[in-house]
């Protein structure tokens, strides 16, 4: 049984298309990756396996009382709204203090209780946002690019604490993600979108796959084109990669 | 209007205006500390405005119709909320559309009053209230609506709070931020019926606003925030009582120049003690 599926799921703003046909569906324990370009419908995507944007055609069908831990790709709250990180993990459910001093702790952020979110790095507000998603116990962890803000070192740690979660716990992930590391080695499956689902397989079939080549433009080496492809849209994650290097 | 008693057990004590006013203020202040502090996180200023303003339109619909003021009040700032969130949920350019909103609600509610045959209305109570003339009923109706709008706000609380946050990280948790949004558009609705008596249509806003901005100043908490306007409000309502009885002053204006001379006092005390 899965965690959670689309099916047939197409989705149009005022007349042009975002998604179309497109169907997916995340089993527990294992991590699918969803790579495309900047405009390609990811974050339509996740909004509609979250059911904040309804399909206009298609469904999303979720496991009973699926529990989901939610990564977004930035949050912003607002400068009148004053909010300690113990707070913010434990909204909307209190959490005693021994759990958040410990999910501080594993995802390498420890003591940061008291502080307030607007006074962290860009580096240690991502790894809050991950700590809130791990407190939840999730079945499902949906992760919007998750390393934003985070140095080498710092992503490396990220994925190897998703490996030890999804190992412990049985979760499932489902990540978007630009970045070729998670592409090739820690994902389960890929899948590569521009509006509808170009292709999906093992990261090494999507990597061989012509559509992929089509989209990311044809390099000698699929890494290296789709590092390009970040590159060239380094500008919109300016603010992102600022806070980070911090 | 008033008689003055000897006795002073508590059934006596309400026949003195002055403390029949004062319950007022602090029974407003007790719904308008928590709801104002989300209508300042979320931005919700304008939006305040409008259906306070709208107000006025209920005033002269009650009129009209012969029903309590009350009602009409609730009923329009309602419709008016409603209609202010199903247009920002249809993404229209807000700023310029509340703005032409909240104006024309009170314009029209002006205007509306004009046509009421018979009576000559006291415009002035309802535009910066009366609270010097709350009766004992009043006061049941605003403390009944403002105990009722802090004990949703209470059991929704950290609903709305994450909802105030994101709407995807509400939904990932299984909160509907749309219907939190009513929750919050609900509570507006019977703050400005219950605030009419007490600041009038056009300064029930200021009683929102100026209490919970000038508790962010210390506030490190949402919870300290909320519990620092209540008691920022209720102060207000006292002080600008006091200013009134002592300088013979509007009541309404007087609270909220009271409060807003406590966000004056309180951010530059936080700017000068986070140096």
């Amino acid at each position: 049984m899965s965690l959670i599926s689309a099916q047939d799921v197409s989705v149009s703003y005022g007349g042009a298309t975002v998604l179309e046909h497109v169907s997916l569906e995340v089993e527990p324990g294992e991590i699918v990756t969803l790579v495309g370009p900047n405009g390609s419908g990811k974050s339509t995507l996740v909004k509609v396996l979250l059911g904040v944007q309804k399909p206009d055609r298609g469904r999303v069908t979720r496991a009973r009382r699926l529990r989901i831990g939610y990564v977004p790709q930035k949050l912003h709250i607002d400068a009148s709204l004053p909010m300690p990180v113990a707070r913010f993990l434990s909204l909307p459910a209190r959490k005693p203090a021994g759990r958040l001093a410990e999910v501080l702790e594993r995802t390498g952020v420890p003591g940061l209780e008291h502080r307030q979110m607007a006074d962290l790095s860009g580096g240690q507000f991502q790894r809050v946002l991950l700590a809130r998603a791990l407190l939840s116990d999730p079945q499902l962890l949906v992760l919007d690019e998750p390393t934003q803000g985070l140095d080498q070192p710092g992503e490396a740690a990220f994925y190897d604490l998703l490996e030890t979660v999804r190992r412990e716990t049985g979760a499932g992930v489902f990540m978007v993600s630009h970045d070729l590391h998670v592409v090739m080695s820690a994902s389960d499956r890929v899948i590569c979108l521009n509006h509808h689902i170009c292709c999906q397989g093992t990261p090494t079939v999507v990597r061989d796959a012509p559509e992929y080549h089509a989209l990311f433009g044809r390099g000698t080496h699929g890494a290296l084109a789709l590092y390009q492809h970040e590159h060239d849209h380094d500008h919109d994650h300016d603010h992102a990669h600022g806070g980070g290097h911090a | 209007m008033t008689t003055i008693t000897t006795t002073r057990t508590g059934a006596a004590m309400l026949d003195d205006f002055l403390v029949r006013a004062a319950l007022a203020g602090v029974g407003l202040a007790i719904a308008a500390g928590p709801l104002g502090a989300f209508v300042v996180w979320r931005r919700m200023a304008y939006f305040g405005d409008a259906t306070a303003h709208a107000a006025i339109l209920g005033v002269a619909l009650a009129l009209i119709f012969s029903v309590p003021v009350t009602v009409g009040t609730l009923f329009v700032a309602l419709a008016m909320a409603a209609a202010v969130s199903w247009l920002a949920n249809r993404g229209h350019a807000m700023d310029a559309t509340l703005g032409v909103l909240a104006h024309s609600a009170l314009a029209l509610g002006l205007v509306a009053i004009s046509f009421v045959p018979g009576v000559r209305v006291d415009l002035s109570a309802f535009l910066f209230g009366d609270i010097l003339a709350v009766s004992k009923s009043d006061l049941a109706v605003i403390w009944g609506g403002s105990l009722t709008v802090a004990a949703l706000l209470a059991w929704r609380w950290a609903r709305l709070l994450t909802a105030t946050l994101s709407r995807e990280l509400a939904a990932a948790s299984g909160i509907d931020a749309d219907r939190e949004g009513l929750v919050l558009t609900l509570a507006l609705a019977v703050v400005v019926a219950v605030a009419l008596k007490v600041v009038g249509a056009l300064l029930i806003a200021a009683m929102l606003i100026i209490p919970a901005a000038a508790a962010r100043g210390f506030a490190r908490s949402p919870e300290t925030m909320a519990f620092g306007a209540v008691a920022i409000g209720t102060v207000s309502a006292l002080g600008g009582l006091w200013v009134s009885w002592q300088f013979d002053t509007p009541a309404g204006p007087s609270i909220v120049t009271a409060a807003a001379a406590v966000f004056i006092v309180g951010t530059a005390v936080g700017r000068l003690t986070r140096r």
